[in-house]
């Protein structure tokens, strides 16, 4: 079931994003509803009209069963509850597409809610690990957390490179830039490369302002049968290639250069006939400066190595770089919902293939884009996950 | 920011946990001895250890007794939000596998990629002993 042999096998037709950052008094199955009831809704369509449903980790209860409950989904035929941190909402897109190009369902919902902010996770602060994975033995005792794990990424890489602090800084610096322009956004404001590297140290080498933003929030996606798409009132966006995959440790041969999309973003690429140079906007995971940096040489806009060079002086900012990325203001200023930014990300490509960015941001005659995905931890173990969209001309 | 030396107090580690497949692992670490997982089918070492081989898929594997040489592959000091700031790293030990571990008995701010170290065994909360690697 290859996007490629039929370009049109499924569409994204809603995406809502939940406008509040701290959500004190809404409980997380009340969040999944607003942001599933704001997709239905953006896409013209309604609960019942949905036949399938996809949720990971951030759900609360039995996932999908839970949840279908809860928002009254009664005519499910196909569920998918998996969990790939926050790049789990990529890989449901991913499995949507194919399960309604197999006939499988023809309206999935996708949705993601959680409060980190509001129940005191700092984002820095040390978090549990699962007790029953085969490695927690030999991490435990070293208190690994995503900080710390990113951190170890940005050393190796700065060493192997030459890569600098200041490389990284550009990159919040092109994010501030395009979270001015979104009322919404946890960070509103414009920093420059010193703001980044005066703000204080967390894990060397990166400071808090190469950290992502904690928020409470939520976002949801609508993926139909293209028969249902052409029906609808906003633009159509197409699926055209999709590639997932995990990247751990390696039994040892530990190499924290690339992630698991050096080997995604080729499958993604190859079925959607396109090539990086066709890509003039993406939405890149963004949970830290540096997931940024190796993610952009992994999906292949420049070699391995050369991702500094590449971000340097404001390439990433729209309308002034050779690549437009995150023009919400991404997880580093606008949105890290549940700690989880996958979502996000898929809701920007799509207003931007549909034109409904910010004006200060839009990208013109915008035909394709792309969106990445990084779950779990850079430096232990994660999940890649890629898309690749188009809009039907 | 030389707040980070070991002059403060040391950073309390957290203990492993056991199941029958790491029992010989931290028995070992209570007499201050590093095992390593080798494979007489592919002749690879692997790390973090397990029954069955990573790299072959074979279960012929032993456990071997590692002098704990090696160097810093990658290292970063966590210095907000914990209690007592402590240096992370990744060691890659002589045998090519590298671990996750804590490096000590060493000024935080002149750590380095690539730097020698080796194998020093330090008490956890409630006295279990793991390992952590120092400076030559
Ligand atoms: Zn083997």
């Amino acid at each position: 079931m290859s996007f490629a042999a039929n370009k049109y096998d499924a569409c994204i037709a809603g995406i809502y994003e939940h406008p509040l950052r701290v959500a004190p008094n809404h409980t997380v199955a009340q969040l999944h509803a607003e942001v599933a009831r704001g997709a239905l809704q953006d896409a013209g369509l309604t609960l019942d009209d949905v036949d399938g449903y996809f949720c990971a980790g951030d759900a609360p209860g039995m996932g999908p069963v839970s949840m279908a409950d809860y928002l009254g989904l009664k005519k499910l035929t196909y569920l998918d509850s998996t969990d790939t941190g926050g790049s789990s909402y990529l890989t449901h897109v991913n499995h949507a597409a194919r399960a309604i190009a197999a006939g499988q369902c023809k309206v999935a919902l996708i949705t993601l809610a959680g409060r980190p902010k509001s129940e005191g996770s700092s984002g820095t602060q040390v978090r549990s690990q699962w007790a029953s994975a085969p490695d927690f033995a030999f991490e435990k005792p070293y208190s690994p957390a995503p900080l710390n794990t990113y951190a170890m990424c940005a050393m190796r890489h700065m060493y192997e490179f030459g890569t600098t602090s200041e490389q990284l800084a550009w990159i919040k610096v092109a994010a501030s830039h395009h979270a001015q322009h979104n009322p919404n956004a946890a960070l509103k404001d414009v920093l420059t490369v010193e703001d980044v590297l005066n703000s204080p140290m967390i894990a060397d080498p990166l400071h808090r302002a190469d950290c992502c933003v904690v928020t409470d929030s939520g976002g949801a996606l609508v993926v139909v049968h293209p028969d249902i798409a052409k029906t609808l009132k906003k633009p159509v966006v197409t699926m055209m290639g999709a590639g997932e995959t995990t990247k751990g440790q390696m039994g040892g041969k530990v190499d924290l250069t690339y992630s698991g999309l050096a080997w995604a973003a080729p499958l993604a690429f190859k079925e959607a006939k396109l090539t990086p140079e066709q890509i003039r906007y993406a939405s890149i995971y963004d949970s830290f400066t540096i997931t940024v940096l190796i993610q952009l040489e992994d999906l292949g806009f420049c070699k391995k190595g050369e991702g500094g060079k590449f971000v340097e002086g404001g390439q990433l900012i729209s309308g002034k770089g050779k690549l437009a990325f995150n023009t919400d203001g991404g997880g580093l200023c606008n949105n890290h919902p549940a700690n989880r930014g996958g979502m996000t990300k898929v809701i920007e490509a799509v207003r931007q293939l549909r034109g409904e960015a910010h004006p200060a941001v839009q990208v013109p005659n915008l035909e394709f884009a792309l969106a990445s995905g990084i779950g779990g931890a850079l430096g232990t173990r994660h999940g890649a996950s890629v898309l690749i969209m188009g809009r039907l001309q | 920011m030389s707040q980070a030396n070991q002059k403060q107090p040391e950073h309390r580690l957290p203990s492993p946990v056991a199941n029958p497949e790491n029992k010989a692992f931290l028995e070992a670490a209570q007499k201050d001895e590093l095992l390593i997982k080798y494979c007489n089918s592919c002749k690879e070492s692997h790390y973090y250890p397990r029954t069955i081989c990573p790299h072959c898929g074979s279960d012929d594997t032993t456990w071997v007794k590692s002098p704990g040489l090696g160097e810093i592959y990658s290292y970063t000091v966590m210095r907000r939000g914990v209690e007592v700031p402590f240096a992370m790293a990744y060691v890659k030990l002589q045998e090519g596998i590298s671990m996750l571990t804590h490096l000590t008995n060493c000024d935080f701010d002149s750590i380095q990629v690539g730097q020698k170290v080796r194998v020093v065994f330090q008490e956890t909360q409630d006295g279990q002993k793991t390992h952590l690697f120092e400076p030559i």
